[in-house]
């Protein structure tokens, strides 16, 4: 075998390094990236993502670079050495079992606060919307002039979620038929919604804006409509929403019966 | 003078007992060919069903690449033969394309390729022995598959068409019959396949354990093994401990389905007007009993595959394993953390946070035993000489690779960062790295390896080593690219995410993806080629083409019935490479031992 057939394999391996790094150092140029993060707990998700991506990185390059390194020196028509007859080594397996393991257990610890931030340190307060996911649709429901849930003034609709900036907003959660989740990309927010379970979601938007609601559970054939918008404005913005959905509610539907809304199923 | 090639050179002579070994015993061509108990045969049949599933598989993968890249335009030769509305795909009938891509692939390709076409075929060779413990039950265990081809293949043609709830299966879309076209007969026949596929590798999973404890050649000890066998033997006792949950979840789920019980419905639950009978399940159950399979079952798809690549990576380095008990120690440790890892599916599924933080932790841990197993690869690779070979070139990619997927893994084992890349492109990207560019690599590299022995004749290098280059490009640029669609969250499953305001921008980049796919596709066609072609006119192989050490390396090839001519005496380990002081540059495992001693002193 020719010894220029192996400086081109070589290569061949080489290019996976380069080229895997330039696509990550070309995707946000060109917007294939994190959308924009538009919520309180998003900078420390995103923050780890970068982190696991820095440090991924590194041990990426740097393996990827010795395969390349060594089928380049040892390739058979480099040279006529012989191939050295070892059997491993206890010290270096020592060592790259530690040293894994003590990044990998760091990792572990480093993120737990985060994750309790997000999914187990539910804020103290009623729930400011219950959301409840049918095939293909968000239903929401808002708490009525009486600011609770499940009362006959209670306000009724569809994929609009509108989201009061820098406070805190809890959700209950929950689905009518199928697995469903409830996907806010630019609000770092997933969470499945579960036929008999009622799920607490929480966050704090810190942009106002318009943003996608997206099923990112397989829901069936229309899973890929399930599409939903969440309108974040200031507390003035949404107070007027609010009191025009009132409005309206009130103008349709004098005698408010919740119950009917919610089984008017076709 | 070279003491050690002596032995070999007379093992190459073929003797009289070779030939009575080899006679088909006066059996007809029914029995030995098509109900045969050989576990060559066997092996092969597994090998030759499923290099045709693996074909279906990928033209459906292309069905799926297509409306994701261009939704809703007419689709190209599959349109004419499925899609209603002129060419057009329907919705429904792409979320039955990826859940049957993903359960042609994982079930009838790359589970029964592994351990039905390699562990068949090998191990018995491998260790010495002249068949598998149980023949019948091997033979049962492929004639089982055949149930599972036809309710997979028989529900594209059902009304309704096949399953289209995912490979996972989730209730309560599976279970209410209402929730998709037609009844979902598709369902229920691909809940009975899946059980048929169960039955199958647990009738081999027994049969693999059995021979490996029982029938080894005298002289192999445990550790002795090639890795590929001790893959092959963590890789039963993992299907015969997890198997079972699954074969029981899909049972209840079948119930549910036809008898109207209600394991995973919660009371009254109601899907497109459809009341299951009765409630008082959960539909988180059946996601915990099936990833309680599910996830073991993640490395029943790889610890093969890395066994065998450890043995080509040596054959072809001349070089001993580095660490070969640390390789075996990591095999059994992710076997081990393979089993309290399953929750990591469900960090978002509403399961309790606490117990994700469990999961998560054990998730990070089992990232350990991988990279111990690369860090081994890499230093194997190391002071070695390189034979660029096929087979090496397909081994080293999955080196290559496997790094790629065992990294990104760490994103989604992070519980934070799961909570937006859950379900988006960037688990796409890990699983295929590990499954497609890792397994179907190893795969290819046992294909090309072991054809000799299968055959009796080896494959055309130059264009083995065109599929190869073609191959490896075309699929990263495929698979690549979807690290960088997850990290914008571009969900999975969506027959069109384009008119999400998040999404509207990256129909140009999945149109490239889908190019590369189908170019990937297009280049199995030099495989096929290249395999059909050398099967018969091929150049001859000898017993041992690539001057390899281990049993199956001693036997004719192809190997008659009984495999060996002698009985084979294991006298070192599998890796025996450039011992200094021997001429040639390996010392097969039936290799006197004076040879070695006598070198040694020689050296000396």
């Amino acid at each position: 075998m020719s010894r220029i057939s192996g400086i081109l394999w070589s290569l061949l391996f080489l290019a996976v390094p380069v080229l895997g790094v330039a696509t990550f150092a070309v995707a946000p140029a060109i917007d294939v990236w994190l959308p924009p993060d538009v919520s309180a707990h998003g900078a420390a998700i995103d923050g780890l993502f970068y982190f696991i991506l820095a440090l991924t990185g590194v041990v990426f390059v740097a393996t990827e670079v010795l395969l390349f390194w060594f089928l380049w020196k040892y390739d058979a028509a480099n040279g006529s050495r012989p191939a050295t007859y070892i059997h491993g080594s206890h010290s270096l397996e020592v060592v790259w079992t530690i040293i894994p393991a003590a990044t990998l257990l760091f990792l572990a610890i480093y993120q737990m606060n985060t994750w309790a931030d997000v999914k187990m340190r539910r804020p103290a307060m009623a729930p400011s919307v219950e959301v409840v996911a049918r095939q293909f649709e968000w239903r929401l429901r808002y708490p009525g002039r009486d600011g609770t849930l499940g009362t006959p003034d209670d306000l009724f609709l569809v994929n609009d979620l509108h989201v009061p900036v820098d406070e805190d907003f809890l959700v209950q959660l929950k689905s009518m038929d199928v697995l469903h989740s409830f996907f806010l990309p630019n609000l770092r927010i997933k969470q499945d919604a579960v036929p008999g379970m009622k799920i607490p979601v929480w966050f704090k938007a810190t942009q106002t804006g318009q943003f996608d609601i997206v099923c990112a559970e397989l829901c069936g054939w229309g899973h890929y409509k399930m599409k939903g918008r969440v309108t974040v404005e200031s507390r003035a913005d949404f107070d007027r929403w609010l009191e025009s959905q009132y409005a309206r509610q009130e103008a349709t539907q004098p005698e408010a019966d919740p119950t009917a809304a919610v089984a008017r199923t076709e | 003078m070279s003491i050690a090639s002596t032995p070999s050179t007379l093992q190459h002579e073929p003797t009289v007992a070779t030939h009575a070994a080899s006679a088909p015993h006066h059996a007809g061509f029914l029995s030995t060919y098509v109900f045969s108990k050989d576990h060559k045969v066997i092996g092969l049949q597994f090998l030759f069903s499923t290099l045709v599933w693996f074909l279906i598989g990928g033209l459906l993968a292309l069905a799926v690449r297509w409306q994701i890249a261009w939704p809703w335009s007419d689709v190209p030769v599959l349109g004419k033969l499925f899609a209603q509305e002129g060419g057009q795909m329907a919705p429904e009938f792409y979320t039955m394309l990826f859940t049957m891509h993903a359960t042609v692939m994982i079930f009838l390709v790359i589970i029964p390729i592994l351990a039905g076409a390699f562990g068949n075929f090998l191990i018995p060779l491998m260790i010495g022995a002249d068949d598998m413990a149980f023949p019948t039950l091997n033979m049962l265990s492929y004639w089982f598959m055949w149930p599972a081809f036809i309710a997979f293949g028989a529900s594209f043609f059902v009304e309704g068409g096949a399953a289209s709830s995912g490979w996972t299966s989730y209730p309560t879309l599976s279970t209410n019959i209402a929730s998709s076209p037609g009844g979902g007969w598709g369902q229920t026949l691909w809940l009975l396949g899946l059980t048929m596929v169960g039955v199958s590798s647990m009738l081999g999973s027994v049969n693999y354990m059995t021979t490996i404890i029982l029938m080894r050649a005298p002289g192999m000890t445990m550790f002795r093994l090639p890795m590929t066998i001790w893959a092959m033997f963590i890789t039963a006792v993992l299907q015969a401990f997890a198997l079972p949950v699954l074969t029981a979840a899909g049972f209840m789920q079948l119930a549910d389905r036809t008898l109207g019980t209600g394991f995973f419905s919660p009371e009254g639950n109601i899907v497109n007007n459809w009341m299951q009978a009765t409630g008082g399940g959960q539909p988180l159950l059946w996601q915990h009993l099936f990833w309680f399979y599910s996830h073991p079952a993640v490395y029943i798809m790889i610890l093969p595959a890395m066994g065998m690549v450890s043995d080509i990576l040596t054959t072809f380095a001349r070089k001993p394993l580095f660490g070969y008990r640390p390789m075996v120690y990591s095999i059994a440790g992710i076997a081990g953390l393979g089993f309290i890892v399953w929750g990591h599916h469900m960090f978002m599924s509403g399961m309790n946070p606490a117990l994700g933080i469990t999961f998560m932790v054990s998730t990070m841990m089992i990232a350990l035993p991988s990279a111990v197993k690369t860090f081994n690869w890499l230093g194997t690779v190391w002071g070695g000489r390189i034979q660029f070979t096929t087979a090496m070139l397909f081994a080293l990619s999955f080196v290559s690779m496997f790094i790629i997927g065992g990294l990104s893994g760490i994103f989604m084992a992070a519980t934070p960062v799961d909570i937006f890349i859950h379900d988006t492109y960037f688990i796409v990207a890990h699983f295929h790295y590990v499954l497609f560019a890792g397994t179907a690599m190893g795969v290819f590299a046992g294909i090309y390896y072991w054809f000799p022995k299968m055959f009796g004749r080896t494959m055309n290098e130059f264009w083995g080593k065109v599929h190869f280059f073609l191959t490896f490009v075309f699929m990263n640029g495929t698979f690549f690219t979807m690290h960088i669609l997850g990290a914008v969250g571009f969900p999975r499953r969506l027959a069109d995410a384009y008119h999400y305001e998040t999404f509207h921008h990256l129909q140009p980049l999945n149109a490239f993806m889908t190019w590369c796919a189908i170019g990937m596709v297009a280049t199995q066609a030099i495989f096929a080629a290249n395999f059909f072609w050398s099967m018969f006119f091929g150049p001859v192989a000898g017993r041992n083409p690539w001057r390899a050490n281990t049993l199956e390396w001693t036997a004719p090839s192809p190997p008659g019935h009984g495999n060996f001519d002698f009985q084979p005496v294991v006298h070192r380990g599998p890796y025996e490479y450039s011992v200094p002081g021997v001429e040639k540059d390996h010392l097969m495992q039936t290799d006197p031992p004076n040879a070695t001693a006598a070198a040694l002193a020689a050296a000396h």
